[in-house]
C-alpha cells in the first residue's frame, strides 16, 4: 500500500533549481533507495518528502493527506510522531550522553522521564551500541555516533525512516553492519525507508532504486524495479 | 581479474594432509565459492601434472571396484613451491585490460552517444543485478565465512565497475564530442 507520494514537486533555492518535477511513491514498509551524482537533488527530495522542506509547487501526500499544505506546527508534529531521520553525520546533541539523546525524541513527546531513559537503553542495545549509554558523542568512534543516531531516529517508533547518506562517514564494514541492523530492524517492524546513497552496495540492500539526475527521476533504465519482497 | 592458481591452490589443500581427487574437488568448491567450480577432469590432469614435476606422490590406492581413490599428499619440493608462491606478493595488474572498458571505448567510436550509453545502462543493469544477488548470498543465514569473504571480494569489485559507469555516464556526451570533433 502506498504510504507515502510525491506529485511533480518542484523545488529551488533562490534562482538554483534542485527539483524540476519528481514524482514517485512509497510503499508501507519498502525500503527504497535513492541516488545519483552530487547536487541532483536527493537530500532535497528528501527533506521535501519528510515534511522538512516545502516545495514550491506540486504535492506531498501521506496516507492519503497533503502535507504539504499543513502549518510548520502540525509537519513538525508529523515529523515527531510518524517519521524519523538520520543524516550523515549523526548530529547528536555534543552535552548529552547517549541515552540521552535518543531518550530526546520521547522527551518532546511527553513520556515520562524514567520509562524514556529505559526505552532509549534498549534501542541503544538493539543497534549493538548499549555499551555507550553513558558516553557523550565526543568519546565515541564515529560508528558509535552513527548507531545512537539510528536509535535516535527509531526510538518513537517512527512508520518512515529517512536517512541520507548513513553510512556516508562510516568504513565499508561499519557501513554494512549499520545498514543490515536498519533492515532487519525495517522488517521486524514494518517501517518504510528512504535511503539516499552515492554507494552501489548500500543501494543494493533496497528493495527499489530511483536515480535521480538534474532534479527529476531518470527513466532511461538506471533505477531498479521493485521485488516486491517487503510485502 | 586474474585466473585462480589451480595447482597452487590444490597444493594449499593438501598442506594438512593428504587427500584424493573427489576431496580435493569438494574442498576447493568449498573454500572459493564465487570461483568457477572446478572439473573432476581438472583436478586429475593437475595432480598428475603435480605429480610429475615432484610436488604431490601417491601415499595410497583404495580399489574396491569403487571409483579412483588415489591419496595424494605434498613433497617437501611441493611445500617449498606452496611456500614461494604465498611468499611473491602479487603484482597490481600492470594493465587495464577489461572487455568492459573496450566494449564501451569501441561503442563511442562506431557509434553516437546514444549506443554508448544504453551500452553503459545495460551494463549497469546487468552489474546491479548480480551486486543484489551477492549481497543477498552473503546475508543468507547458511552463509559461511567463505561464503562472506568471497562475496566481499566480488561486491567491492563490482561497486568500483558500477562506479566508473556512472561516473562514465556523466562524461560520455563530452567524451564523445573528443572523440568525434
Ligand atoms: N541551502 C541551499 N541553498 C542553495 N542551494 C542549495 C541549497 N541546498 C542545495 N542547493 C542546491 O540544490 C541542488 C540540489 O542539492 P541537493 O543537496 O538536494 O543535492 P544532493 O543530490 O543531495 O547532492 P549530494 O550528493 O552532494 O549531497 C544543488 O544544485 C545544490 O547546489
Ligand atoms: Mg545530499
Amino acid at each position: 500500500m502506498t504510504q507515502l507520494q510525491a506529485r511533480d514537486v518542484v523545488r529551488s533555492y533562490g534562482r538554483t533549481p534542485a527539483l524540476r518535477g519528481v514524482t514517485l511513491d512509497l510503499d508501507e514498509g519498502e525500503i527504497l533507495a535513492v541516488t545519483g551524482p552530487s547536487g541532483c537533488g536527493k537530500s532535497t527530495l528528501l527533506h521535501c518528502l519528510a515534511g522538512i522542506l516545502r516545495p514550491d509547487s506540486g504535492e506531498v501526500t501521506w496516507r492519503g493527506e497533503r502535507i504539504d499544505t499543513w502549518s510548520e506546527a502540525a509537519r513538525s508534529r508529523l515529523r515527531r510522531t510518524e517519521f524519523g531521520v538520520l543524516f550523515q553525520f549523526g548530529q547528536l546533541v555534543a552535552e548529552l550522553t547517549a541515552a540521552e539523546n535518543v531518550a530526546l525524541p520521547l522527551l518532546l513527546a511527553g513520556t515520562g522521564r524514567r520509562e524514556a531513559r529505559a526505552v532509549a537503553a534498549s534501542w541503544l542495545d538493539r543497534l549493538g551500541v548499549g555499551e555507550v549509554a553513558d558516553v557523550r558523542p565526543g568519546e565515541m568512534s564515529g560508528g558509535q555516533q552513527q548507531r545512537c543516531a539510528a536509535a535516535r531516529a527509531l526510538v518513537t517508533g517512527p512508520r518512515v525512516l529517512f536517512a541520507d547518506e548513513p553510512t556516508g562517514a562510516l568504513d565499508t564494514l561499519a557501513g554494512e553492519q549499520l545498514l543490515t541492523t536498519l533492515v532487519r530492524l525495517s522488517r521486524e517492524k514494518g517501517t518504510s525507508v528512504v535511503l539516499v546513497t552515492h554507494e552501489p552496495r548500500i543501494a543494493a540492500y533496497a528493495d527499489r532504486e530511483v536515480v535521480l539526475r538534474d532534479g527529476t527521476v531518470d527513466h532511461s533504465g538506471l533505477g531498479v524495479p521493485s521485488t516486491g519482497g517487503h510485502r | 581479474m586474474s585466473e585462480v592458481s589451480t595447482p597452487h591452490v590444490l597444493l594449499g589443500l593438501l598442506a594438512s594432509g593428504g587427500r584424493h581427487g573427489y576431496e580435493l574437488k569438494r574442498a576447493y568448491d568449498a573454500r572459493l565459492p564465487q570461483a568457477r567450480p572446478l572439473a573432476f577432469g581438472q583436478v586429475y590432469a593437475t595432480l598428475g601434472r603435480l605429480e610429475r614435476d615432484g610436488m604431490v606422490a601417491v601415499t595410497g590406492q583404495e580399489r574396491d571396484g569403487g571409483p579412483d581413490r588415489t591419496t595424494y599428499a605434498l613433497t617437501d619440493e611441493g611445500r617449498a613451491a606452496l611456500d614461494r608462491w604465498l611468499s611473491d606478493v602479487e603484482p597490481p595488474l600492470p594493465y587495464v585490460a577489461s572487455t568492459l572498458l573496450a566494449k564501451v571505448v569501441v561503442a563511442l567510436l562506431v557509434a553516437d552517444v546514444d549506443r554508448a550509453r544504453s551500452c553503459l545502462v545495460a551494463q549497469r543493469q546487468a552489474h546491479t543485478a548480480r551486486l543484489r544477488e551477492l549481497t543477498g548470498v552473503k546475508h543468507a543465514p547458511s552463509a559461511t565465512l567463505d561464503d562472506v569473504v568471497a562475496a566481499d571480494y566480488a561486491i567491492a569489485h563490482l561497486d568500483a565497475d558500477l562506479r566508473w559507469l556512472a561516473t562514465t555516464l556523466d562524461r560520455v556526451a563530452d567524451w564523445h564530442r573528443e572523440v568525434h570533433p
